[in-house]
């Protein structure tokens, strides 16, 4: 009658042992779970609340309906920010995807010292943003930068002056978010290039296809793949970047280079519009979604495929 | 095998433009060469800028050879002028940096590490889903948990701290971590674990006697990703700090932006560098690594 309780007690720990052991992984993968949902998604959640909510300095919890996201739309700032977020995405794909695709197929032509050249191109993407913004803010500044340069080698009226002219200032953005991030859609091409058998290019230049035919008809299309997962990339960079304008221009000069990352952070943590950043970063995070879901979609699938 | 198709007609082509491919070849090289001098140019100019005096720097252009080797603006910009307020350098936060970027990186490293273990060999029923679950936290933008990172650090007492931004850095490097770890054991065959399971090995020690034995390559990428993205992160550092606790890129911020007097370009440019070296060494050393991180599963932020 005494040893009961004791017995008990030994089945208990034996049977928590059991189950323990049975659901380690589960525990073991608890944290990154429980975290990531709490940080990313509950936070998410959180954030699309006081979205709908009139909260100024502080979050307030009573519901206002839309009215933040009218407000947004009609904000000229948010507009001129979703304004420059189109050019410069347009401009940054263009230009990352063609360079990237040139120096990818000129670097697969067994080219000497191809190893230095990569390393070359892609250096600028170990480099932070606002490292190669404050040194492209040097570079273009008017008075001592390239416009300087220039008038010292004989051109007396060249004129360089996009960094402090409103029409053009958004430009030297795409100019040095193209030269970051370029030779890193040069890996992804030089990658998808020497992942095609050999057999195929050779049999093609048998039955005579020149060079240019043999990438344009035949690696190239075979590369859509590659291409799906730079656009989507790329994209998504463009809707995140603040700190190659904060390092460059601080959306200057006045807000003609304003993005919509920093119109968030400007809103929330400078003018105690709290509800109004969240509704913003609502915005980008369904740009962001609407982008990157058909994308992970499309990867599982083929991943599950092969 | 090759030989075969070698075939004398393909031979012939090949000899027939050999004076075309000449022509092909200088063009090739000389595109390769202007790229490169485009993509160098930047760096080259912080260089040559930072060892100038700023005497030099009015007098002559962007690529004018400094007179000599002049590392005063480096001095300055790591350990200041020797005066006392307003004299900002980057020696502190360089070690904020680095105080910040070891912790985080050896959390991230190890959850998503284990994390990528059970998603693989002790596979369960929805596991994918766990893992889009995960996946997803690699793109959404930041913007979006900013509010509530900043209210819920506050409230835990570790708002402006280097402890605040480990966290940070931490949880936002899970996706990524796992993303990697989750990929290379993919490959690993899973009779191996299920031979040691029979062999009544169990989850800790198939880990650390089968797994983690060939997980070099891919711990040295996680790491190196890693380390690149929390030491070059901006948004978090600067949302979540500032004054002394701020880490290198919030302080450069500080650094080139701050118009007190003459805007020195040198010590611009050196401070520049020095916040730069830490990931271009590692980048140079191991850049094998740091691409395949990037190309790995495209799936990157």
């Amino acid at each position: 009658m005494i040893k009961w309780p004791f017995l008990n007690l030994k089945l208990k720990i034996f049977i928590m042992f059991k189950w323990l052991e049975k659901n380690l992984p589960k525990i073991v993968m608890a944290p990154a779970v429980g975290l990531i949902g709490w940080f990313v998604y509950g936070f998410v959640l959180w954030t699309l609340y006081i979205s709908f909510t009139n909260s100024k300095i502080l979050p307030k919890y009573e519901l206002w309906g839309f009215g933040q996201y009218e407000k947004l739309w009609a904000s000229r700032k948010w507009l001129i920010s979703v304004d420059n977020l189109l050019v410069f995405t347009a401009l940054f794909l263009i230009f990352c995807i063609v360079i990237g695709i040139i120096l990818a197929i000129f670097l697969d032509q067994k080219i000497r010292a191809e190893g230095v050249l990569r390393t070359i191109y892609l250096y600028p993407m170990a480099l932070s943003f606002i490292v190669t913004g404050t040194a492209w803010k040097w570079i273009l500044n008017p008075t001592l930068g390239i416009q300087k340069m220039f008038i010292d080698w004989g051109f007396e009226n060249f004129t360089f002056d996009w960094l402090v002219n409103r029409e053009m200032a958004i430009y030297t953005i795409v100019i040095a978010g193209v030269w970051q991030s370029a030779g890193f859609v040069m890996a992804l091409f030089l990658a998808g290039l020497r992942s095609v058998e050999d057999e195929i290019v050779k049999a093609a230049k048998i039955d005579g296809a020149g060079l240019f035919t043999v990438y344009w008809r035949i690696l190239l299309p075979m590369m859509r793949p590659v291409f799906f997962t730079s656009f989507v990339i790329l994209i998504h960079i463009s809707i995140k970047s603040y700190d190659l304008i904060v390092a460059l221009t601080q959306g200057g000069p006045g807000i003609s280079t304003t993005m919509p990352a920093l119109f968030m952070t400007q809103a929330a943590f400078h003018k105690s519009q709290v509800g109004l950043s969240a509704a913003s970063a609502m915005m980008m995070f369904m740009a962001v979604a609407a982008v990157i879901i058909p994308y992970l979609y499309s990867e599982l699938r083929r991943e599950n495929a092969r | 095998m090759q030989d075969n198709l070698k075939s004398s007609s393909y031979q012939q082509l090949e000899q027939k433009s050999k004076y075309t491919n000449m022509f092909l070849r200088w063009f090739l090289y000389f595109v390769l060469i202007l790229f490169a001098s485009y993509f160098i140019f930047p760096l080259y100019v912080m260089v040559v800028t930072s060892l100038k005096t700023m005497e030099e720097i009015r007098q002559g252009t962007l690529l004018s050879w400094p007179s000599g080797l002049n590392f005063d603006s480096w001095a300055v910009a790591w350990g200041g002028r020797g005066y006392g307020a307003g004299d900002t350098f980057l020696r502190p936060y360089f070690w904020n940096s680095i105080k910040m970027v070891v912790p985080a990186v050896f959390f991230s490293t190890l959850i998503g590490a284990m994390t990528g273990y059970v998603l693989t060999k002790w596979r369960f029923k929805g596991d994918s889903w766990v893992f889009l679950f995960l996946l997803f936290g690699c793109f959404i933008p930041f913007q979006a948990i900013l509010l509530p990172m900043a209210r819920t650090l506050g409230a835990l007492g570790i708002s402006n701290s280097i402890v605040g931004l480990v966290l940070v850095h931490t949880v936002y490097g899970i996706p990524f971590t796992t993303l990697f770890f989750r990929n290379y054991y993919v490959s690993v065959p899973t009779e191996l674990v299920k031979a040691a399971r029979i062999d009544g090995a169990g989850f800790f020690k198939i880990f650390f006697k089968i797994l983690l034995p060939i997980s070099a390559p891919i711990i040295v990428v996680t790491v190196i990703w890693q380390f690149t993205q929390i030491w070059n992160d901006f948004l978090f550092g600067s949302t979540f700090s500032f004054g002394e606790a701020a880490p290198i890129q919030v302080a450069l911020n500080n650094m080139v932006l701050s118009s007190t007097s003459v805007k020195e370009y040198n010590v611009d440019m050196a401070s520049a560098i020095i916040a730069g070296v830490p990931t271009l060494i590692v980048y140079v050393l191991a850049g094998k690594y740091f691409i395949r991180g990037l190309t790995s599963g495209a799936v990157k932020g």
